[in-house]
């Protein structure tokens, strides 16, 4: 196994788009790094880049010790799960798997053992004898995981292998991937936009956005105390809210003429600064009117099932809580109060956390 | 679903059709039946009397060494022709497919030679391949070797099959273009990564993908090679220096029209029309199996 270790890394097309603007960020031996971020943020690039399928333009990119830049993709022992799995269409389910062992020269012995061995931990036996057309999404999937673990390589990579899968198969597959990951020990970088899945998957979360890295950490960390306003709002489903506030002197805010006390030290001293208030949706909870409250003008309601999102406006501005069904009346005007230690405060223009 | 037109008056189809209809009976169907008549007829030399011989002609052919080495003739020439058109338009299609970016002239420039008629591009190849002024002719011979087509047997086979391929290699390489376009370029970077070079990612992936592609050129290359080269053939060698280049369907015309047999070329052409029919018949049977994977 072996740690990746990204240093300054750059990509620049042909034409001039800069995919990827410096990144740095390293992942531990035998950890679960998720890359996530919006859809044409240099996700795919940066872990390409790491595949050695794109050249890289500028930085190191370290697999272990060794630096790969100039590395074949062959050579980096990796193996990578590609969105649309790729499976050899000619070759038989077996065969697929086999592929790269042969490649290496393994002897048939062990590749017959390592295929089988494969093929009974992802539950793809009854299928070895199958071409990839006839087996099913979820099985194609199961074939590529195969494909990536009969080499034992360094590194696992993947880029957004689920999103072709419906909604209970993805789920049921995360599990898997998770489950497979913790027990082969293998580094892994997992690309996705979904954030649900980064959420769920990592040991070590970075979010991405337009080709630069907006913060890394465990997904408990980012979640907590997003370090932007960007992953504060990507973050978290339903989004997080945010009102725009006054900075005053005493440890609160004012929005409009309410005074809303914040989680202490929120940037002290400024008084008068406009800022963000950032609060979940689920850190919102429904009290009796009075001075600190929110009032929240119902619009209209979402149910889930044990809980409902209430959808309406503070002061004009959209917003959202998350309630417990039943617990909260569904018109009219809700008043709604929040810890100080739930509050997030964000500089309208850097996006920074105060 | 089925899609079927309705016309009000039933007339209507077949006078829609009978244009169609009426120009493969007469260019096609009467001429064939004609060629079948007329293999089963010996005519005198001066055409003043014929005589109904039943298979006489063919038995004549097919106890004629001269048309088993006519036979041999056209094997050599057709799979020259077709491995060297589709080995070469291979290649270049994989370099293209390669580069794609500046692909759109490069594609332009291959496309041309296809469009050259065969009599033209049968002179083109003389002039480089002439004995005495032919620019490559003049290399071979500084490189030593006696070019000479005219009274070589084997240069003039060289010659044909070279004017022959490099007229098919156009249409090979857009074919096999679509072909390498078609194969997702996701399943190339899952065989590097799994550790094939180049040269066995061709031979192991790329090249079985394109098997459908490569079956189907192999049959419109043979039937090009039997069909389409007398132009060529007859514009650069005239089927010699002593019948070396003499392929089937050029005997049927060196036999009928200058050696006056008119029988014995009428039943030659049956046997082409049967090989043609058994070309066409293989060629359906494995487009409706597809050759896939
Ligand atoms: N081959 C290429 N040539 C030029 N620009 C490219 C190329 N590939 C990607 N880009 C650009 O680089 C940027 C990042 O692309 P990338 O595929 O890494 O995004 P992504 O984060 O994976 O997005 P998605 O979630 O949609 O897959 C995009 O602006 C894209 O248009
Ligand atoms: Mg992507």
């Amino acid at each position: 196994m072996a740690s990746v270790t990204l240093t300054d890394v750059r990509k620049v097309y042909h034409g001039g788009v800069e995919a990827v603007r410096g990144v740095s960020f390293e992942v531990a031996d035998g950890s679960f790094c998720v890359l996530v971020g919006p859809s044409g943020c240099g996700k795919s690039t940066l872990l390409r880049m790491i595949a050695g399928l794109e050249t890289i333009s500028g930085g190191t990119v370290r697999i272990g010790e060794r630096v790969v830049n100039a590395i074949e993709p062959a050579d980096r022992d990796i193996a990578m799960v590609f969105q649309n799995y790729a499976l050899y269409p000619h070759m038989s389910v077996y065969d697929n798997m086999a592929y790269g062992l042969r490649n290496r020269g393994t002897p048939k012995a062990e590749i017959d053992a390592r295929v089988r061995e494969a093929a009974r931990i992802l539950d793809v036996e009854p299928y070895l004898d199958r071409r990839p057309k006839a087996l099913s999404g979820g099985q194609r999937q199961r074939v590529a995981m195969g494909r990536a673990i009969v080499r034992k390589p360094q590194v696992f990579l993947f880029d957004e292998p689920l999103s072709n899968l419906d909604a209970k198969l993805r789920v049921q597959m995360r599990v898997e991937i998770k489950r497979l990951q913790r027990s082969l020990g293998v580094t892994s970088i997992y690309v996705t936009h979904d954030q649900v899945e980064a959420m769920t998957l990592s040991d070590q979360l970075v979010v991405m956005n337009a080709g630069q890295v907006e913060q890394i950490g465990t997904p408990t960390e980012l979640y907590r105390r997003p370090a932007t306003r960007f992953v504060a709002g990507f973050l978290g489903s339903p989004a997080m809210n945010f009102i725009p506030a006054v900075l005053r002197d005493d440890g609160a805010v004012s929005v409009g003429e309410r005074r809303v006390a914040v989680s202490a030290g929120a940037g002290g001293g400024r008084a008068g600064l406009p800022v963000e208030l950032g609060i979940r949706p689920e850190d919102l909870r429904v009290a009796a009117s009075a001075p600190g409250t929110l009032p929240l003008e119902i619009e209209f309601v979402e149910e889930l099932g044990a809980t409902q999102l209430i959808h309406g406006r503070i002061d004009g501005v959209a917003a959202t809580v998350q309630v417990a069904t039943g617990a909260a009346p569904t018109e009219g005007t809700l008043a709604l109060a929040v810890e100080p230690a739930a509050t997030h405060l964000f500089e309208p223009e850097s996006g920074r956390r105060l | 679903m089925e899609k079927r037109a309705v016309f009000g008056n039933r007339a209507l189809p077949y006078a829609l059709l009978a244009p169609q209809i009426a120009i493969t009976l007469i260019f096609f169907y009467w001429p064939a039946a004609q060629a079948v008549r007329q293999s089963f007829l010996v005519e005198d030399a001066f055409g003043l009397s014929t005589e109904f011989v039943w298979f006489e002609n063919y038995i004549h052919l097919f106890t004629d060494p001269g048309y088993y080495r006519t036979l041999w003739t056209t094997v050599v020439f057709s799979t020259a022709v077709t491995v060297m058109s589709l080995s070469v338009a291979l290649l270049l299609a994989v370099m293209a497919d390669r580069e794609i970016k500046g692909a759109t002239g490069y594609r332009t420039l291959l496309i041309w030679p296809y469009a050259v008629a065969p009599a033209v591009a049968g002179v083109l190849w003389i002039f480089m391949l002439d004995p005495s002024l032919g620019i490559i002719a003049q290399g071979l011979r500084r490189l030593g070797i006696d070019w000479n087509p005219r009274l070589n047997g084997t240069h003039a086979m060289i010659q044909v099959v070279l004017a022959s391929s490099w007229k098919q290699i156009s249409y090979n390489f857009l074919f096999f273009l679509a072909g390498l376009q078609a194969i997702p370029k996701s399943v190339i970077e899952a065989a590097a990564i799994d550790g094939a070079r180049p040269w066995r990612r061709f031979w192991t992936i790329i090249l079985p993908l394109l098997s459908p592609t490569t079956f189907f050129l192999v049959v419109v290359n043979i039937v090009y090679a039997f069909f389409e080269t007398f132009g060529t053939i007859d514009a650069m060698t005239g089927g010699g220096p002593a019948k070396a280049t003499e392929t089937l369907v050029y005997k049927v015309y060196a036999d009928g029209r200058l050696g006056g047999d008119l029988g014995g070329s009428a039943a030659q052409s049956v046997i082409l029309m049967a090989i043609v029919i058994g070309l066409t018949a293989i060629q359906f049977r494995f487009i409706e199996r597809k050759v896939t994977y």
